[in-house]
Order: C-alpha cells, then structure tokens, then sequence
C-alpha cells in the first residue's frame, strides 16, 4: 500500500499514526485511573503472562495499567507545560524582536541565563519552590523550556520585520497589528507549532527525571518517574519487568512525539513542495 | 502636488559611506523624472527615503510641505521595488495581495493584462514579469500621488518591459501622478521621462 | 569539420511537484531545447526571467535536483555526455561562473583560492599569465577577496575558471543587479574565453547586452528554443526569423517601444503545437501540432511560416 502513496501523503499517515496512538494512550489511562492502585496479594511479583502483559509489582498491581496511567499522566503534563512554554517563546520573542533595543536586550539577557544553567538544576529549584506534586513540576517544566524556542522566533521576526513585503505593507496603511497577524504569524506558525512538538519529549524525559529523583511528583501517583524508581529496588532481585516495560512504553512515547514533530515540520515547510 | 528633498544628507549606518550629501530636488506631480547615476550611487536609498522608508539624517522630505515620514497611514508616495519576488508575502493568494492596495480600480488590473484567474495563485506559481504587474496595480491604488520606480523591468523581458511602461505612461498622465524612474536603460528613460537628474554632476 | 563542443538536441526536464497539498503532478519546464557551441564561440541563450533557463546550466553540469527527469541528447566533444562523463569534467573541462561574489571564500588569499591549493611551477607560471591578461598586478594574489573592489573580485572568479585551461565555460545569469558598465565589461571578460578557444555558453534575460559580445543568440520561449540567430541579425527586423524575435525587437525602446497582447504561457496550461501560437498574428490550425525546428538563412527557427 506505501508504494502507492507519494511522499507528502506517507508524512501525512507516519503524523496521524503517532497522534492516534498518543491520544489513545491519553485516553486509555485517564478510564484505569483506580485500577492502577488496586492492590491484590494474591497475584504479587507474577512475571509478563497473558493475562497480565507487563506482570505485576510486590503489591500485585498491574503492571499494564499503571505504566498506561503513568505515560498519561506524563503526556498530560508535558502537553501543558510544553504549550505554556511556547506561548511563552512565541510571546517573548515577538516583543524582543518589535519593541525596541531595550526590551530586546533584557529578554536576550534572560534567555542567555537560562540556557546557560543545566535545566533539570533549574526545573528541580522551581518545583521544589512551589511545593513539588503535579503543580511544581508543571511549573518548573513550563518555565524552563521556552528560551531556544523564544530566540529562535525572535531571531526570525527580525529578519520578517526586513523583508520589503512587510515595509511595503506598512507604507500602504496596514496597521501593526494586521501586519502581526496576516504576515508573521502565519510565516511563524510552522516553527511554532514545530517548536511545540518537540517540546513535548523534553517536557516528559525532564518530568520523569525530576520525579525519579525524588524532586517532582508525589509517591501515590503513578507516574512513570516514581514507577522506575521504585523498581530499582526489586531489579537485583530479578523483577526485570518492573522496570523495562515502563521505560520502553517512555522511550516509545517520546519517539512517538519526535516523529509527529518532524512529519508536521515537513508538512508546514514550504520548501517541500517539490519532493 | 510637489515633492520636495530639501539640502538631504544620508549615509550607510553600517559603514558610514554618504550617500547623499546636501542634495536638492523637486518633482511635480506633472513630471515624469528619470534618475541616472552608476551603481553605488544610492539611487535605491534615495528612492527609499523619498517614499519614507527611511529618514534623511540631515534635510527633510516635504510632500506638499508637510514631511513625508509625517503622513500616517496610506502613504501617497509609493515605491515599486526591483525585485518583485521579495515585494510579496509567499503565503498569500494574489488577491490578497492587491486587496493590500488603496482599493485599487478592476480596469487597471485588467490594463495590466492581469488574468481572472491569476488572482487565486500563489506568487510561486507566477513569473517574474507576471508578479510585477501585481506589484504596479498594488502601488496605484485610489490615493497615490507619487510613484517611485526602482530598477521595475531589469529583470523583465522586453516585451513585458515594454507592455509595463506603455500602461505606466498612460495611467500617469491620466491620474497626474508624479513619476520618478531610476534605470541604468538610457533609451527607455528618454522613452519615458520628461526630464533627467544626474546624481553624479 | 571540428566536432562542436557542446551539442544539445531536445533537451527536456520535468519535475514532479506536489499540487492542492496532497496530489502530485509532472511540470514539463524544458519542452525542447537545441543549442550548439563551438570552440571559440560564445552563445547565449535568451530567455525570460522565471522560464526555467537557468536548468539548462543545471543540465549540462549534472546538478539537475533529485526531482528532476531529464530527456533528450547531450554530447560533449562528439561523445554522450553522461552523468559519470559530467561528474569527470565538471570543474576542468567545463566551468561554471557562479553568478555572485559570494563564492569566494573571504578566508583565503587570492593567488591560494584561484591555484587552489597547488603550487607547482606551471600552474603558478598560469596564473601569473591570466593576471597579466586581466589587468591584475602581482601582489593580488597576497591579498585577501575583502581587501579588492567588486569589479576586481568578478576579474577574480573569472580566473578561478581560468586556470583549469576549460573547454567550456557555462555562465548563468552572470551579470545580475549590475548596471550597465559594469555588466558590459563582465560579457566582455566572457567574450575573452571565447577568443582565447573554449566554447562559452552565457545564459542570460539581457537581449541587449547579450547582442554586444555573443556570436550567436538562441531565444528561448516557453519551454522551447524558437529561434537561434546570429547577433547581427538584430540589427533590422527583417533579418529576424521568428515572430516572438520580431515582437522583442520591435518592444525594444529605440525601435518604438511597441509591444503585443498576452503573456508567455503557465507550464501548467501549455497550448498545444507552438507555444507563441495563443500571441501569435500569423497563427494558423496548422501551428496547433509539433513545429519542426527548420534551418533558414544561416540560423534556425520552430515556425512553420517564417521565410
């Protein structure tokens, strides 16, 4: 069937696939939410078996269930951190760009200092600073995913502001506001939503991490950080499933996205017309 | 109506070699005025300062008295630039570009030889000479006074050149509007202009 | 006789391009394309700006993008200029000009970036003979592309192609945005290479400035070439051949400024048989099938009623 496909249309499917896919694990995980705490002695430590696919954990619950709930709860969250943190690129890098030297020079000096302190260092202050749990985490995510997206928008509005199209239309009337929105946002667009994208497997893999150790989500929840941290302890004594299920199920969730991402930038880029 | 640059001086900000230094002219709106100076005489910025797009550093632009840079709004000097590939957005339909215009008359889209159906392309999927035409209807729309063109049919073919300039020359004379030419194609500026300024002596 | 350096006989590219986002569909850019150069000839091809001309220098260098699809025959020196052929003789034999400045490298001095990189005695013997020729002094090649004027540094270009001795010289669009002086003098530098014996190839929109150095001129009209002149038949009309050669003859300025109706056609909307057909006064039903392209007084045209 690909064969009869041409390029644009097979993009268009790999995009569709990895979005279902995300969205039925979203979906799946929000309807188990109780089954992945219900505990069941009777059924402890049982390896990968037909009935339970990813085995179950010293207190019998199913493995299947709560990594479904875990990768929700991580895509869930990096959804929202990532979609704050580009709004917040999109609007910090149109301002430095339109708004004169001295906004330019402060936002410019925020985005250098961020970028210049690891991230998870960061993302760990701010969350615990707002208390940890899903809010802190959410928070810490959100605010420090924006600077590479924000200077890149910036970088680009620049050049935008340049480009004799953009001065003709100033010259012929239009206001600031109709050229933002009929001519640079519709060129940015593309990155942005890009941008976006691949936010989300940096939004997840820094979750998971900041949970894992220790820094982000509480112990009750079953995110994927807390599940691989627990399973630590029972991996010397041979429970491979506990860990390797839900840690490919995050790797898969994260190529998933990556995919989407670079579909949708192949798709939106109008360079690829003539492939 | 007059267009006035009154003891102007410019220079590059980049690497501060004048452009203009102390110069004066006046353009009537009866006038067709060709400009001719060799390359990197700053005709181009000289062309962009009388429409507004930048400002002199010393000297003024005056349009009917008042500084050009003052006229908010729809600017009545308008420029067409050299390269109509750059003068529109990629991503709108033709007609959206000309609806950018100063509601710009159905007859000089058709005086152009603008096609109905040209109007839902893309500019990629328009030749040069095509998109220039667009660019000229765009720049004459309702309140135009003054029309400044840079360099417009260099990289046009001769038919389409001269196809541009016939109508050009007509809707001028028609509507009084002030021409201002710049080309390095002498016979075409004798062709066109009723008078010449040499910016080298 | 001498074999022709270039020969091209219906050259035709197409590309596949996607269309209403999802559909794809074939652009036939070339239709039919024939030139010929000559060693000791320069030629140009005349076409309009957006026409697709500039994939002929594309052709011959074999950097044709990967979308592309190439018919038709090229031979170089009396044998088939394939892809491999291509890929041995780019860079020696045949040369291509780059059009802007940008190509040189602004970290290398001059005499290192034209020698690239050899410094054996004949080829610095060589380059002292092209500066010569060039107008170019010596302590040039110590200096760095920064440091010259533009004019110089177009002079410099020349040279880089210079030095592989090439038998064909491929220029396209050389003398954009430059006023007329100095476009002249950028054609004349061309017209040098063909005095010296290689065969150059200039593809240009400049009719004009095209008539000042070139032998011979192909014009080039919607996919085709409809006619192939040499420049002393623009003098007067009626040495002219085709009826698009005529109709730019008469739009030029100092010979009344006159123009026709319409505009070349989309590749998308072709008319069938002779693209100038739809333009044309003369046309005819018969001019709706293929044209051949017929030798008549020393040139060539595609109309079946030219004389």
């Amino acid at each position: 069937m690909m064969r009869h496909l041409n390029g644009r249309q097979r993009v268009l499917l790999g995009l569709i696939v990895s979005a279902v896919i995300l969205l039925t694990v979203c979906i799946g995980g929000a309807f188990c939410g109780d089954a992945a705490r219900v505990t069941d002695f009777s059924r402890k430590n049982l390896e990968p078996c037909l009935r339970y696919p990813f085995g179950t954990d010293w207190l019998g619950r199913d493995m299947l269930v709560r990594t479904l709930k875990g990768i929700s709860l991580s895509v869930l969250l990096g959804m929202a951190a990532a979609a704050v943190s580009a709004f917040i690129a999109l609007a910090l890098g149109i301002a430095a760009a339109t708004l004169g030297k001295t906004v330019d020079a402060v936002i410019s000096f925020v985005i250098d200092l961020l970028m210049g302190i690891p991230h998870i260092l960061l993302l760990i202050l701010i969350s615990v600073a707002l208390g940890k749990g899903f809010r802190g985490v959410a928070w810490g995510v959100a605010l420090t995913h924006w600077p590479s997206l924000a200077r890149l928008i910036r970088a680009e509005v620049m050049q935008l502001k340049e480009s004799p199209y953009i001065q003709i239309a100033g010259k012929l009337g239009k206001s600031r506001w109709y050229i933002a929105g009929k001519h640079m946002l519709p060129h940015l667009m593309p990155q942005f939503l890009t941008g976006l994208v691949l936010l989300f497997p940096h939004a997840i893999l820094h979750e998971s991490s900041v949970t894992f150790l220790g820094f982000g989500l509480s112990s009750e929840q079953p995110a994927i950080g807390i599940i691989l941290s627990e399973s630590m302890k029972y991996l010397v004594t041979g429970k491979w499933w506990l860990a390797l299920f839900p840690g490919t199920a995050l790797v898969l969730v994260v190529v998933l996205f990556y995919v989407a991402g670079e579909n949708l930038r192949k798709l939106t880029d109008p360079g690829s017309v003539h492939k | 109506m007059k267009l006035e640059l009154k003891n102007v001086s410019y220079q590059y900000k980049k690497d501060g070699r004048k452009i203009l230094d102390n110069f004066s002219m006046t353009v009537e709106d009866s006038q067709r005025v060709g400009l001719i100076a060799p390359s990197g005489y700053g005709k181009t910025t000289l062309c962009k300062l009388l429409s507004g797009y930048l400002t002199p550093d010393q000297g003024e632009i005056l349009l009917d008295g008042r500084p050009v840079s003052s006229y908010k709004g729809y600017c009545p000097v308008q420029m067409v630039w050299q390269q109509p590939e750059l003068a529109v957005n990629p991503r709108l339909r033709m007609k959206e570009v000309i609806r950018e215009g100063d509601e710009v008359e159905e007859r000089i889209l058709v005086e152009l030889g603008i096609e109905e159906d040209w109007m839902n392309r893309f500019p990629a999927e328009l030749s040069g000479g095509e998109l220039q035409r667009f660019c000229l209807a765009r720049a004459l729309g309702r309140r135009t006074k003054f029309l400044l063109a840079d360099e417009i049919s260099t990289m046009l073919d001769l038919i389409t050149q001269s196809q541009i300039w016939n109508f050009l020359l007509r809707e001028v004379t028609e509507r009084k509007i002030g021409l201002i030419a710049v080309s390095h194609n002498q016979p075409l500026l004798e062709k066109v202009c009723s008078s010449e300024i040499r910016l080298d002596g | 006789m001498e074999e022709p350096v270039l020969k091209i006989e219906h050259l035709n590219i197409s590309f596949l391009q996607y269309t209403n986002g999802m559909r794809q569909s074939q652009l036939d850019v070339i239709r039919d394309l024939d030139v010929e150069v000559n060693a000791g000839e320069m030629v140009a091809v005349v076409g309009s700006s957006g026409s697709g001309k500039s994939l002929l220098a594309h052709a011959v260098l074999g950097i044709l993008p990967y979308n592309a699809a190439r018919g038709g025959r090229m031979t170089y020196r009396g044998s088939e200029l394939t892809q491999e052929r291509i890929e041995k003789l780019r860079g020696s034999e045949i040369v291509m000009v780059p059009q802007s400045l940008s190509y040189l490298d602004p970290l290398v001095k001059i005499g290192k970036q034209i020698r690239k990189g050899r410094n054996d005695q004949k080829t610095v013997e060589k380059l002292k003979n092209i500066f010569r020729r060039y107008d170019l002094k010596e302590e040039v090649e110590d200096l760095y592309p920064f440091e010259l004027s533009g004019g110089m540094n177009r002079r410099i270009l020349i040279s880089t192609a210079l030095i592989e001795e090439p038998k064909l010289v491929i220029a396209d669009e050389p003398t954009p945005g430059l006023d007329l002086k100095v476009a002249k003098r950028a054609m004349g530098h061309f017209r040098e290479l063909a005095d010296l014996g290689a065969g150059v190839l200039v593809i240009t929109h400049d009719l004009e400035l095209a008539l000042e150095t070139a032998d011979r001129v192909v014009v080039f009209y919607a996919g085709c070439t409809v006619e192939e002149a040499a420049s002393k038949d623009f003098i007067r009309e009626e040495t002219l051949r085709h009826p698009y050669t005529k109709a730019l003859w008469r739009a030029l300025p100092q010979h009344g400024f006159q123009f026709i109706e319409g505009v070349q056609p989309y590749v998308k909307e072709m008319p069938e048989g002779c693209p100038f057909s739809p333009r044309c006064g003369m046309c005819t039903q018969e001019c709706r099938s293929d044209i051949p392209y017929r030798s008549l007084r020393g040139g060539r045209v595609r109309c079946l009623y030219a004389t």
